[in-house]
């Protein structure tokens, strides 16, 4: 009984101790916030990544692609049918794009991926990262609502302003030709060829054409060319910063509706160079910055056109890899086992999209763990503090100890006074801790905003991360094991003073005076 | 020696029958160790209690007497000799009985109080009690113990002081709730380290009266250290001790 009364009044009255145990509250606070921020981006970043890749990825070896895309669909499906939710063949090839802005031609390294947007969009989350789907936002408030509705299938056709755009910019563009032919006819007095010849036949490629200009040039107002893509979103835009306000704002140098060349390599040795125009029908952004400024997803047909990868005689058409989405994600290394089985081996790689992404997320697990251990040595840090100052208490309080052994209190009762005390520190430092640590977690855009302001410094650079704001997850164990890790250190730190006390001899201890 | 020792309180000259003797140490010595060589303190000490006796030992500053005392009261174990308790061996009892003895047989009071500061005059006076028992089993009688502790402390005249802190207590006020703790647990011997030792000599003289009190009416057998031989001669028995022996004991008139 004395035991629980004495802890409870030192806890009370011993204001040095509590001192003491703001670090171990300071570092449970810190563990939190750090794990549940690390956390926040790492899971963003899984989702972003497994967002374009799907579960499983089963990837020829070659970019030359292989025949027979239903083959291996019925193969996956006779293998490991009943694990599977949808499929989607995909081409996958490195090209160059180029394109048109304020008079200047930019050129830039992609990754070209034939897609077939509706199975696509069944194997990932493709419509989140579509910005037709998106209402468009102006600091966090909506500006212009989403374009399309989710029910729309994703498909390869402009939105209607998109639309409206492509055909003003057509109209514009007939109309500078027409006065162009119209000055050259006056110089020469008669018109050579007449209007729209150039773009009559449906292929463009087939044309011999004079200028971009008119290459580009539809056969009708608005209408779109055969290749079509959506672009990523960090390929035609910058982020700039508003000289009034300082804001950062997106600059986009083109648009869906706007036209862009690409070029690539067909399939076939030796590989050939290849060269298209597309339209822009959509912009992605998946947040992940690496995959939006190098992306782009073309319609798969017209990419195997272009390529050759089309048999003549059959009208096989090949493919480079195939994405698979599973019911249940736990049962993916069992799929890539039979899979793996199921093919014939050093043809593909079959990989589940963590494994593929392995170096990317070890090192991301690697240094959350150091980080981890890093900010434990800090609570261990604190523990000596509470070791050095339970020991100052001990000596102070040698005389208490004397009476109380003196009234009948065994060892083990007063070495559980300093233990039960530690205990209660330890309980109070992580309890505060932990709150302190989950409320910064739910306050730490507002946190990080109020930084900015005192400052003047960006704490926290959309223009680096990608995120409007600072991404967080609250693992709930990772909370229970750092909270009980303070404890324990609270406790052992109090264990030496304890045993000290414990070993006082009660006529020595009455005798200081 | 003891043939001699009649207790005052055995007033019926009639029969002399001796009571057993309810405490007795038997050839205690003792040495401190002071950096590598010994310093002896009690060099063979004989002392007896029967019960209802007020015995006080005087001796000048580290003549032993408080070591004695702390031996009796099993605050410290002797190098040769034994501390016989109703003709039982204590003194080498393990660490855990001779705890559980100190908590029920003996009660302390101190020079210096030993309040702890922690807690209030109440709860410094029930703690033998809360020594003893285990919480579960002090929550269930705790108002059986709080009526015993208010009913020490109306003795001790510090009823209207239940929920001071020591610190706002005068030294006699003190002193006399270090006495109100040493009786709640119902002790069988007080041991009591120069009780005056702290105190100006009206106040100190208040806590003899009290000790006599309690002697006279409880029948409690005491033991007392002090300096002063004016409040040694009002005991029954003076035991003198001087340089680690006795060496003289008094009857008082």
């Amino acid at each position: 009984m004395y035991k629980l009364l004495l802890c409870t009044r030192y806890l009370r009255t011993r204001y040095i101790a509590l001192a003491s145990i703001i670090s171990v509250t300071l570092g449970v606070a810190t563990m939190i916030v750090v794990n549940s921020v690390m956390a926040g981006f790492g899971s963003e970043m899984r989702d972003r990544i497994k967002g374009i890749l799907a579960d499983i990825v089963v990837e020829t070896n070659t970019l030359d692609g292989v025949d027979g895309y239903l083959a291996h669909k019925a193969l996956i499906e006779k293998v490991a049918g009943g694990y599977i939710a949808g499929m989607t063949p995909t081409v996958e090839i490195y090209g160059m794009l180029s394109f048109q802005y304020a008079g200047q031609w930019v050129t830039r390294p992609v990754t070209l991926i034939g897609i077939d947007p509706e199975s696509k969009a069944e194997v990932g989350p493709l419509v989140d990262y579509l910005q037709s789907y998106q209402p468009e936002r102006e600091d966090g408030k909506v500006i212009r609502p989403a374009e399309r509705t989710r029910d729309v299938k994703p498909g390869w056709a402009l939105t209607e302003s998109a639309a409206k755009y492509r055909r003003e910019w057509a109209e514009r563009q007939r109309w500078f030709l027409e006065q162009l032919r119209e000055e050259q006819a006056q110089h020469q007095g008669l018109s050579e060829r007449p209007t729209g010849n150039a773009a009559a036949s449906g292929n463009p490629f087939d044309e011999d054409l004079p200028a971009d200009d008119l290459m580009l040039e539809p056969t009708e107002p608005g209408a779109l060319l055969p290749g079509r893509i959506y672009i990523g979103a960090g390929l035609i835009s910058y982020l700039d910063e508003d000289e009034a306000t300082g804001k950062p704002r997106t600059i986009m140098t083109a648009r869906p509706g706007d036209d862009v060349k690409i070029s690539t390599v067909t399939a076939g040795r030796p590989p050939e160079p290849a060269h298209f125009n597309a339209t822009i029908v959509d912009v992605f952004k998946s947040g992940m910055s690496e995959y939006d400024s190098s992306l782009i997803f073309c319609n798969l047909e017209y990419l195997q056109q272009i390529r050759g990868m089309v048999q003549p005689v059959s009208g096989d058409r090949a493919i480079t890899s195939i994405q698979i989405k599973l019911k249940d994600y736990r049962d993916a290394d069992e799929v890539v086992d039979r899979l793996r089985a199921a093919f014939p081996p050093g043809m593909y790689t079959i990989r589940t999209w963590e494994q593929k992404q392995g170096p990317l997320l070890a090192a991301v697990d690697v240094e959350s763990a150091i980080l981890n251990v890093l900010l434990f040595l800090i609570i261990t840090v604190a523990g000596f503090g509470i070791l050095a100052i339970f020991f100052m208490i001990v000596v102070e309080k040698t005389r208490d100890i004397g009476i109380l052994k003196a009234l009948g209190a065994s060892s083990r009762g007063v070495m559980s006074i300093f233990l039960s005390y530690g205990l209660s520190l330890g309980l109070v430092g992580s309890g505060a801790g932990t709150i302190a640590g989950l409320l910064f977690v739910a306050y730490i855009n507002e946190i990080e905003t109020l930084i900015t302001k005192l400052t003047g410094h960006k704490v926290f650079d959309e223009r680096i991360y990608y995120f409007p704001s600072i991404p967080t997850h609250v693992n709930p164990w990772m909370v229970a094991w750092v909270s009980f890790g303070a404890i324990v250190i609270a406790v052992l730190a109090s264990i030496l003073p304890a045993r000290r006390a414990a070993a006082l001899q009660p006529v020595r201890a009455l005798r200081y005076e | 020696m003891t043939a001699t020792l009649v207790p005052q309180m055995q007033t019926s000259r009639e029969s002399i029958v001796l009571p057993p003797p309810q405490l007795s140490a038997v050839a205690i010595e003792k040495a401190y160790r002071k950096g590598s060589h010994q310093v002896p303190v009690l060099r063979g000490v004989d002392i007896t209690l029967r019960k209802g006796e007020l015995v006080s030992i005087i001796g000048q500053s580290g003549s032993g007497k408080s070591t004695l005392l702390h031996l009796i009261g099993l605050l410290d174990t002797p190098d040769v000799g034994e501390v016989l308790l109703d003709g039982q061996r204590i003194d080498d009892l393990p660490a855990r009985t001779r705890d559980e003895i100190r908590n029920r047989v003996f009660g302390f009071v101190f020079q210096f109080y030993h309040l702890l500061p922690e807690l209030n005059l109440m709860e410094n006076v029930l703690s033998p009690l809360m020594i003893r028992h285990s919480v579960w089993s002090y929550w269930q009688r705790r108002r059986e113990f709080q009526d015993r502790a208010k009913e020490i402390l109306q003795k001790v005249g510090l009823s209207h002081r239940l929920t001071h802190r020591p610190s706002e207590l005068s030294g006699g006020e003190m002193q006399r709730a270090a006495i109100a703790r040493s009786l709640v647990a119902r002790p069988d011997v007080l041991l009591a380290d120069e009780p005056t030792g702290n105190l100006d000599a009206g106040t100190g003289q208040e806590i003899i009266d009290l000790l006599h009190k309690l002697n006279d009416q409880e029948q409690l057998t005491i033991l007392m250290v002090t300096h002063d031989p004016l409040i040694a001669e009002q005991a029954h028995r003076t035991v003198k001790l001087c340089e680690g022996r006795i060496q003289l004991v008094k009857e008082a008139a």
